[in-house]
This record gives structure tokens, sequence and C-alpha cells, in this order.
């Protein structure tokens, strides 16, 4: 591990100041910073603490909630209100990593965790993403987990939250503050997309540190939502492919639909076309398997990883089909799993 | 019959063996007490971290030693060009557990993670980060790390020295008679053995005597082939292991960097730590080589087995020759009168494979499975059936008796357990709400090997004892079974007994592998305390004073820390025997071995059956049930052997779901050496895993008719989970792990 400075940030004002000049990085619950340190794939100068700032906070605003950055994981997915209004996000997260690592990790951490890539993860290989300019190191490599969508030569990886594609999926904002002031984007369109040169332009700027997640009313949809996760263990694994769906049904007629993929690009891919298909449409499992063709339409294998586009056409009518069945009251004991049991007997 | 009337082995064990007792060092452990080589901390100790090599093939051409050396806190930078030589060749063989090691001797890349240079600092930090400042150029030669593109290598032997193929009866007149046969290929994948604790070592000189603390599961041979290798007296080495966080057979081979490190604390005669990071566990401390397994069986008309041919082809180094021996898990499990097993090596870039688990069982038996289930059903019958068809009367590979076989008892009490009966035979037939379910069956088998071992039990003069052997626990639970047996041999209560263990100036417990730990030290243990009790005996019964005097031709017994005449009810106290005698102590040597040719078969045996899950949309699976019923001989603590077989069970979820090492084939790297890369089972992925025993006495086995449960649980369950994904899909898995894209 590279020798590296520590300190500690009082204010918002202050980790901005520190962070504003190159080589320093926030540091929050540290479970993904700190493993990238150890292994060389992140070699900082400077850490500066933001795990103290008063942003642990959820506060209700008009009908949604607004999720300080360094709220734990775990204290959101418990929330009364969040799994009252927003279950698909309690089942993201409950299906993410492990319970002591959830406590640890900040909602600012889990929105800016970097890519599981291997190639990423391995100093020795070229990376566009840790190095611009260095090249693909997966591209023609092992690619069974990397991206099917939105990717470009440039870069293949796919961002590994539970946590974002449900945000997405809930037309989540992130509130961004920086040496030039404050920003807003939203959830799905925050990570960038690759291009031939490279990973993209980052998502934050240097200095910028992500403050707060705002999350609007989810109106109709709050009892028809749900996430599900494919992984090669029943738990403690990332996605293979994931899907967050959310419905708002009226009259037996779909009026408002949502559906987020993950574990299939860059970014948490909102299917906007496939949600605008759905509208009008009985759900049913018909509709659920045209509205997801169309969700893979763009879809083309990065290397041989063609299975993960069948995989995520799937996974996005299964949480379609479990979204219109009804959030259960209770999140089930394998959260976002196909073995969750509620609908097993 | 003779076998039944043969009681030449027959002990009487007393009231410790046989009981759920909880672990003696349970609490250390729990509360973090019980000390692991890593926790050591001398005086004054120094920091070592190695460089992996980051190509598979070629030499070092350069290395930026003046960077890592101007790092501060960095004592010494360990390269070709100034690492001590030891007194051997590192390259050398010096007897068949002696993998050949890197101890940098050369500037030669064998295998991605090949430690390529040694780093020693004041800081643990500062020796990472000086090693990654290395910064080495190579110069690359094409490598191979994989079965398809690896070069031939065939051999005498596999795994052990074992002989590499071997062919019983007439293969073409057996296959050209037969009615029906079935051909099945299964590929294995490579596997890590992941312990808790990855390896680690603290050396340090005392004068010319040297003491290493790392977990090691071969106390006694590890100490002469150090000493061999540092050209001094096995005297002068002292090596301690009193707990292992795992070993699996990884720490029963030694490797390069512990003698590094050794070499580095004489050199700058300061002791030095080393402590593997998960990723440089792989590659240098062995791992299961892949194999891929053709086997074709023929049957007559009724489905009995005419011919049984079983294939490996499997990895191994391209500088040592462990073979992974799978094929020989086809010699004695089922009845076929004509047999042939033959491996083959292929020689790849990676590093050496060695023991892991139920080596060459786990996989050979993984798809001997699967082949048994498609000859049941070109048979027609169900698989259980099948294989009670099938079943060995006798060993068919050496023709002899079995010393003990309770199989049949195993598949009836598994079978009933987990209510196999109406089974439907066609796959695709059951459903859990929207998931598919399936039931498929295999048997466990894993031979009962004996080492050598040697103990000392001392009787002190209060009536408690210290028994003394240098037995490895991996988590196994040693500390605790082996002090069971010892305190029956001593006849005493085992809260009385002292047990000293896991450090190198103990009587040699030999290996903790083979699953032979228990019988061969316990054997030792059990002999030591005989011989003690003798001798008190012996003195008691000639002494006038003694209510035993005289005894000795009736004899007498040891028990609750008493002789008892067998002639009449007077018994005398150890404490008063020995107080009389005016002796402080009285110390009984034992042996466990097993003496002259095997005139029997042995195995342990067992039915796994398991229940998954597959959602028919994802192709995710999940094992539901796994329940299992082992015979293995007599079971000395049920709470532990129950503990074995369940983590074996769970070992065998693993292998069949999840456990693969995979390397980039361009730059021969591993992509997921961290246990978020690679994945093994969680709780959540064997919610109802049942191990039952059965009861099974063998007067052959060895004196204390112990077999052996701690790699027999992995057999047989990766075939059965195979079979029930089959059951539950209809789509048999050639490959195992089974992936979810492959059931869709
Ligand atoms: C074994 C393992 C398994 C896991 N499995 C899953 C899984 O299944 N699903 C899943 O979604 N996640 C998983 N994770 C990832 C986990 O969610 C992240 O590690 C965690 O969310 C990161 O949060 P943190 O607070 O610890 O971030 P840190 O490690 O402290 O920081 C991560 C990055 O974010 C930056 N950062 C942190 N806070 C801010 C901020 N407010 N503004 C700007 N930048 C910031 C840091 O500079 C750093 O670059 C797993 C992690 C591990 C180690
Ligand atoms: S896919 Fe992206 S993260 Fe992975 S090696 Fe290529 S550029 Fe780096």
């Amino acid at each position: 591990m590279n020798r590296f400075d520590y300190a500690r940030a009082d204010s918002i004002g202050a980790a901005i100041a520190a962070a504003g000049t190159p080589g320093g990085s926030f540091l929050a619950g540290g479970t993904n910073l700190l493993d990238l340190m150890k292994i060389g794939a992140a070699t900082p100068e400077r850490l500066i603490d933001i795990s103290r700032l008063p942003l642990d906070r959820i506060e209700d605003t008009d009908g949604g909630l607004r999720i300080g950055a360094m709220v734990r994981n775990a204290d959101i997915a418990r929330h009364p209100e969040v799994l009252a209004r927003y279950p698909a996000l309690a089942e993201a997260l409950l299906s993410g990593a492990s319970a002591q690592l959830r406590n640890a990790a900040t909602t600012g951490g889990n929105v800016m965790q970097a890519t599981r890539c291997s190639y990423f993860q391995d100093p020795l290989s070229p990376c566009n993403r840790r190095e611009p300019g260095s090249g693909c190191g997966a591209l023609g490599g092992r690619t069974r987990n990397h991206a099917v969508l939105g990717w470009d030569e440039g870069c293949i990886a796919v961002h590994p939250s539970d946590m974002c594609v449900a945000l997405a999926a809930y037309d989540a904002v992130v509130e961004i503050t920086g040496p030039e002031g404050s920003r807003d984007v939203p959830m799905a369109t925050f990570h960038p997309l690759p291009d031939a040169a490279g990973a993209g332009t980052p998502a934050l700027a240097e200095g910028e540190i992500v403050t707060h997640i705002r999350l609007p009313d989810p109106g109709g949809m709050a009892r028809n939502a749900r996430y599900l996760k494919l992984r090669e263990r029943t738990s403690f694994a990332f996605a293979l492919v994931s899907a967050a769906a959310a419905l708002e049904i009226r009259d037996g007629v779909i009026v408002s639909a949502r559906l987020a993929l993950g574990g299939v690009a860059a970014r948490p891919w909102r299917c906007h076309e496939a949600e605008a298909m759905l509208v009008g449409m009985v759900p049913t499992r018909g509709s659920f398997t045209v509205a997801a063709a169309e969700a893979l339409t763009g879809a083309t294998p990065s290397g041989d990883n063609a299975h993960k586009i069948e995989l995520a056409r799937r996974i996005a009518v299964r949480a379609l089909d479990l979204a219109a069945a009804g959030t259960p009251d209770r999140l089930p004991a394998l959260p976002a799993s196909a073995f969750a049991g509620e609908d097993n007997g | 019959m003779d076998d039944m009337l043969n009681t030449q082995g027959h002990v009487r064990l007393g009231s410790s063996a046989g009981q759920p007792l909880t672990r003696r060092d349970g609490i250390l452990k729990v509360t973090g007490a019980a000390p692991y080589a890593a926790d050591a901390r001398p005086e004054g100790v120094l920091h070592a971290v190695t460089l992996a090599a980051g190509i598979a093939r070629g030499r070092v051409a350069r290395l930026n030693s003046a960077a890592a050396e101007a790092h501060p806190g960095v004592v010494k930078v360990y390269t070709p060009a100034n690492t001590p030589a030891l007194a051997v060749s590192p390259d050398e063989k010096i007897h068949p557990f002696v993998w050949r090691m890197e101890v940098l001797q050369d500037d030669r890349v064998r295998y991605a993670g090949q430690p390529i240079a040694m780093v020693v600092a004041e800081t643990l930090e500062a020796a990472t980060e000086a090693a990654r400042l290395l910064a080495p150029d190579y110069e690359a030669e094409p490598h191979r790390v994989t079965l398809d593109d690896a070069e031939p290598f065939d051999t005498e032997t596999t795994a052990f020295g074992r002989p590499a193929n071997m062919t019983k009866g007439d293969l073409a007149t057996a296959r050209a008679t037969s009615s029906r046969h079935v051909t099945t290929q299964v590929d294995t994948s490579a596997q890590y053995h992941n312990a808790m604790e990855p390896h680690a070592i603290t050396a340090q000189w005392v004068g010319d005597r040297l003491e290493i603390d790392t977990p090691n599961q071969a106390i006694g041979l590890s100490k002469q082939t150090f000493s061999a290798f540092l050209g001094i007296a096995p005297e002068q080495i002292l090596l301690r292991s009193p707990f292992i966080g795992g070993g699996f057979g990884s720490k029963a081979i030694l490797y390069g960097a512990q003698l590094l490190t050794i070499l580095a604390a004489r050199d700058l005669e300061r002791p030095v730590k080393l402590a593997l990071r998960r990723d440089q566990v792989y590659g240098p401390t062995g791992h299961r080589a892949p194999t891929r397994q053709t086997l074709r069986i023929d049957m007559d008309d009724m489905g009995r087995i005419t011919a049984l041919d079983h294939d490996t082809i499997t990895l191994t180094s391209s500088f040592d020759q462990f073979l992974e021996s799978a094929s020989n898990a086809s010699h004695s499990l089922y009845a076929a009168p004509v047999l042939r097993t033959t491996h083959h090596g292929r020689r790849a870039d990676v590093g050496t494979p060695g023991p892991m688990r139920a080596p060459g069982e786990a996989p050979g038996s993984a798809a001997l499975e699967i082949a048994m289930d498609e000859a049941a059903r070109a048979a027609g019958l169900d698989p259980l059936d099948f294989r009670l068809l099938n079943h060995a009367d006798t060993d068919p590979a050496s023709g002899m008796s079995f010393s003990s076989k309770a199989l049949r008892e195993c598949y009836a009490e598994a079978a009933g357990r987990f209510g196999w009966a109406g089974r439907p035979q066609e796959p695709r037939q059951m459903r859990e709400g929207r998931l598919l379910k399936g039931w498929g069956m295999g048997t466990a088998q894993f031979p009962c090997p004996m080492f050598q071992a040697a103990a000392h039990a001392t009787l002190r003069a209060d009536g408690s004892a210290v028994v003394e052997t240098s037995a490895a626990d991996m988590g196994q639970g040693a500390w605790t079974a082996l002090a069971q047996i010892a305190a029956d041999g001593l006849g005493i209560d085992i809260d009385k007994v002292e047990f000293r263990s896991g450090h190198s100036d103990l009587p040699d417990a030999g290996v903790a592998g083979g699953s032979g730990h228990t019988a061969t030290a316990g054997t030792a243990l059990f002999n030591a305390g005989s011989d003690a009790v003798r001798q008190l005996a012996d003195l008691a019964t000639q002494d006038p004073a003694s209510p035993l005097f005289g005894a000795g031709n009736a004899g007498v017994t040891a028990r609750s820390g008493r002789l008892w005449r067998n002639d009449d009810d007077r018994s005398e106290a150890y404490e008063d025997i020995l107080a009389r005698a005016g002796l402080e102590l009285i110390r009984g040597e034992g042996t466990g071995a097993r003496e002259g040719e095997p005139t029997h078969a042995m195995f342990s045996h067992g039915a796994v059956f398991a229940e998954v899950l597959v959602d028919p949309d994802l192709g995710q699976v999940r094992v539901s049930r796994l329940i299992g019923a082992f015979a293995a001989g007599r079971i000395i603590n049920p709470a532990l052997a129950r503990s074995q077989l369940l983590g074996g069970m769970i070992w065998g979820i693993g292998m069949a779901l999840q456990e693969e090492a995979l390397h980039d084939t361009r730059s021969g790297r591993f992509v997921n050496n961290d246990l978020a890369g690679y994945h093994v089972p969680v709780n959540a992925d064997a919610p109802m895993v049942e191990a039952i025993t059965v009861h099974e006495d063998d007067p052959f086995v060895n004196a204390l008719g112990i077999k052996g449960v701690g790699e027999i649980g992995v057999t047989g369950t990766v075939g059965a989970i195979g079979n029930a994904v089959w059951h539950a899909t209809g789509v048999r898995p050639g490959r195992f792990p089974i992936h979810p894209e492959t059931l869709i």
C-alpha cells in the first residue's frame, strides 16, 4: 500500500476544499476503497475522512425522502418509511453484500463504489478506468460478468451496486456539492457510459461530493415494487443480472411502470421504452415478456457473456411479475432471491 | 464368516470415547485467545512480503531493487542475486511429500503468482509498498494455463506415487458381450482450499536453534524437511502449530516462502514474519487441479455392470508431477468384474497442484456418480436400486473382503429419512410453487489409511496425566477427540488429562491428512496410556501392601483412575499406587501404525441424497435438502464427527455449484483470487444439511476400530447434487460448478 496522508473533514466545505487538489480521495465506510488500496488498484495520496460529516439522516420531504450520504446501507434498508414507500430499495440493499458490510457501507460510498471488473482490480492489467488511456484489459478476456448494454470498446465494465438500480427505478436524484456550487443529477444518468476511448467523464468533478439522495413520491407504486437478483450463491454475491420493477395498476391496467436492470451496464439501466410500452397494458406475463424484449433490444455481448442478455430479459419479466403480484407485507428472509419463498408454495 | 470370528483387534474403550464432548479448545477459539501463527509477535519482529510474478512463464529480466531499498523502513530486498543458498536445492524432491519450491534459486518464472522477490521491512505496510516498487520487467515466453492447450505428460504414477493406470479383466470381451453401455464426460474445475487462515510463518533463531510458528498439518515430517533444506539437525528446529485455521491439505506441503522467511531471519538476525494475503495463496500453496473425466459403463440385460472404464485428464505444473487421481474413485465402489482406470497428465504454467480435501476421490466421485445415474437410466432402474444391484460385496480392485461395510444400512437410513421412495423416474416431474424440484443421490466412499505416530502418556502422583503427541488441530477437533481416546487408554476421567500437542518437540503424531489422523495418533495415545497402566499394574500386583497384590494372573482393569482386580471387587487408586512406590510419575510410550500388509479392503462408506430447487427462468440452483448417512467405524465424538461430515457435504455444495478458480488465458493470472470472486457456500446455500452416522464395528481397520470422517462427506455429495439438478431440469451437467445459464 502506498503512503498517504489522512485528514478528517469537519464540514462539507472543508471536505470539498481538501479534495479540490489531485490525489485526494474521500473515505466513507471504507469497505470498497481500503480493499482497492490494499491490492494497489487505488493509490490515493490523501484520504479525506468524511464519515463524521453531519449527513447521516433520512428526512421526510413532501411525499418523498432525502437520504444523507453518510447513512449506512443497513439503516436505509430498515427505515420504516423506506419499507413502506420504497420496498424495492430496501430489498435491493438487503440483497447486497453481508450484514457486516451493510452496517459499514454508506449511501455515498455505495453510489461511488468501483466496478468489480477483475482487470480493474489487477494493477498489472491495462484499464482505462483505473489508468485512462492504457486500454481495456477485459476486452477479449474473462468477461462473463461484463456489460451487454451501453458499453464501448473503451470499457465494458458494469456498475455493481444493487441500491443504485432500485434508486434509478424510483427516479432518485443525486445531490452534489463542489467548489463550483451544487447540482442535481438523476441517478439513472449519474454514472457515465463509456466511449471508444475509455470509461467516460467521471461522474464527479474534482472536489465534488455526494451529499444526499432524493427520492420523489412513489405515488401509486408503493405496494407494487420488487427487486430480483440472480447470483451464483444464495446470498453474499454480486448480481449476475438484476432488476427493479415498480408498477401502478388501476382497474387491472398498468398506468405507470418502472424498470431498471443491474449487472448489465456501467450504470443502472433504466428502460424507458419498455416502461412506456407497459402503460395501458394488462399486467400479464405476456405484456411483461414484450416489454422485457424491448428493454434488451440494444443489447450485445461484450465477450463470452451472450447468456446475460437472455438472463436479463428473463429477470425483467420475473421482476415485473413479482411487482404485479404485490409487495409482500414483510420482506422475505432471502431478499431479492429466486428462493425468497413467498411465491414458491 | 471367518471375518466375524476374528477378534484380534478387540479393544474396550471406556467412558470418554463415544461422548459428544464440546471442544476443549472452544472457549480459546471463540474468545480469540487461541494463538495462530500470524499472532506471534516476537520482540523486534520484521515483516516480509513476497512479490508475485505477473507472467506465467519466462524470466525476470530486471527488478528495481534500488527503489524498494530506498523506501523508508525497508531492511532488505531478497532477489535471486542475494538470497542465501539452501543446503539442498529446492528443486530437489528429497521425498515424495516435498514439492519443488521457489526459493529465489533462479530468475525463472514458472507460473503467475510465483514469488520472485521478497522484501523485509520494519512494518507490513512498508514491505508491501516496497514490493510494489520492485516493478519487475520480464522476458515472457508463451504459456498455457488450461486443459485445452496444455502439453501432454504421461507418468507411471499419480498423486502420492499411486499407479496411474490399472486394468483388471478383459475389457474388449466384456464390451463385446454387454448389452448396453453409457459414456459420460464430466469436467471439474480448479479449486483453492481457501482456508479461513491464509498461510503464515514467523521464524526466529535463538542461538543456533530455529523456532518457527506456522500452521502445519505434518509437524514431524515438516521438521525433517526444513532441517534437510537448511542443513541443520532436526533437533535444532522447534516448529509450533498449536492451531490451524483450516488446512484441507494445503498446509501439509511446504512452500518456498516459508524457507525464504527462515533464511531472512537467519541472515538479518531478527525474527521475521510472513503472512500471505489471500491472493498470494493462489499459486504457490497447492490447489485441486481441473479434470476432464470420461467414463464408460457397460451392463448386461439386468443392469448389472460388466465393465467400468474411467479415464482422467488432469493438469499439473510444468516442473512437478502431482496428478489428481480421480479415476481411482472407481476402484472399489461398485461391483465391476472388469475394470480399467487411467490417468493422463497435462503440463501447464501453473503452480503445482496438491492434496485438497478428498484429493482424487472428490472429482472422481463427482463424475462416477453422474455416470452411474446415466447408467441407471439406461437400465431403466431407480438410481438407488441400480446402485444396490451393483453393490460390491468384495473389493473389485483387490479382490479382498471389506474390513466392514455398512453401506446398505447407509442407503436405507438416508433414503428413509429423505423420503426417496416414490421418486418419479422422469425429470421435471416435481415442483415447489413455480420452482423445479429434483432429487438425486450418490454413494460416498473414502479409504482408511494409517500413518506413523508416537505418543507419551504420563501418569502423575495426583492421579492426573499429561499426554503428548504433535497432533494438528485444523478445526476438526483433534484436541478433544484425541484427548478422549487418551483418557480411555489411561482409564481416567478426561478432565484429568492435560493434552499437549502441536509442536515438534513432542512425539510425532504423523500427518493430519487422509482422514487418518484420529486413527493414527489416537492409536499411539491409546497405546501410550495402556503402557503406563501396565507399568502401574506391575507395581501394584507385585506389592504385598497393595490390595491388588497377586492379581497378576487374573489381571486388573483400569477404570476411573483406579485399578480393579478382575478376580474380586478390590481396587486401588493410581495416586496410592504411585505414592507407595515413591514415584512422582510413570511414563508410557506408544505408537500407532498399521502393521503388515493389509488383509482387507478398508473404506468408510456413505449415501447422500440431495434435493434441489431450480428457478426455471433464471437457472439458479439451491440445495434445499441434503441428507447423508455414513458408516465410518467407531465414532469417537459424535458432535465433532457430525461437524466434519456436514462440513464435507457443504464443501460438496461448493464444488457442485460455486467453486472455480479462473485464469485469464492471455496473461496466465487469476481473475478471481479473492473471496468476493471465488465463491464458497454461505449459510443460505445450506439451509438443511443432515449427517447421520450408522453403527459399524470394524475389527480390522485398527485396534480402536476408527475409520475417518474428514473427507468422505465431499464424496457422493457433488454427484448427488448434479443428479438432482438433472432430475429437476432434464439437463445433465457436463461440468462442475453448474452455472445458471446452462440450465435455461
Ligand atoms: C465482499 C463484498 C461484497 C459486496 N457485495 C455487494 C453486493 O452484493 N451489492 C452491492 O451493491 N454492493 C456490494 N458490495 C459493495 C458495497 O456496497 C460497497 O463497498 C459500499 O457500498 C461502499 O461504501 P463505503 O461507505 O464503504 O465506501 P468507501 O469504500 O469509503 O468509498 C467508496 C468510494 O466512494 C467514494 N465516496 C464515498 N463517499 C462519497 C461521497 N459522499 N461523495 C463522493 N464520493 C464518495 C470514495 O472516495 C471511494 O472512491 C460488496 C462489498 C464487498 C467488500
Ligand atoms: S472493462 Fe473497464 S474497468 Fe474493466 S479493464 Fe476494461 S476499462 Fe478497466
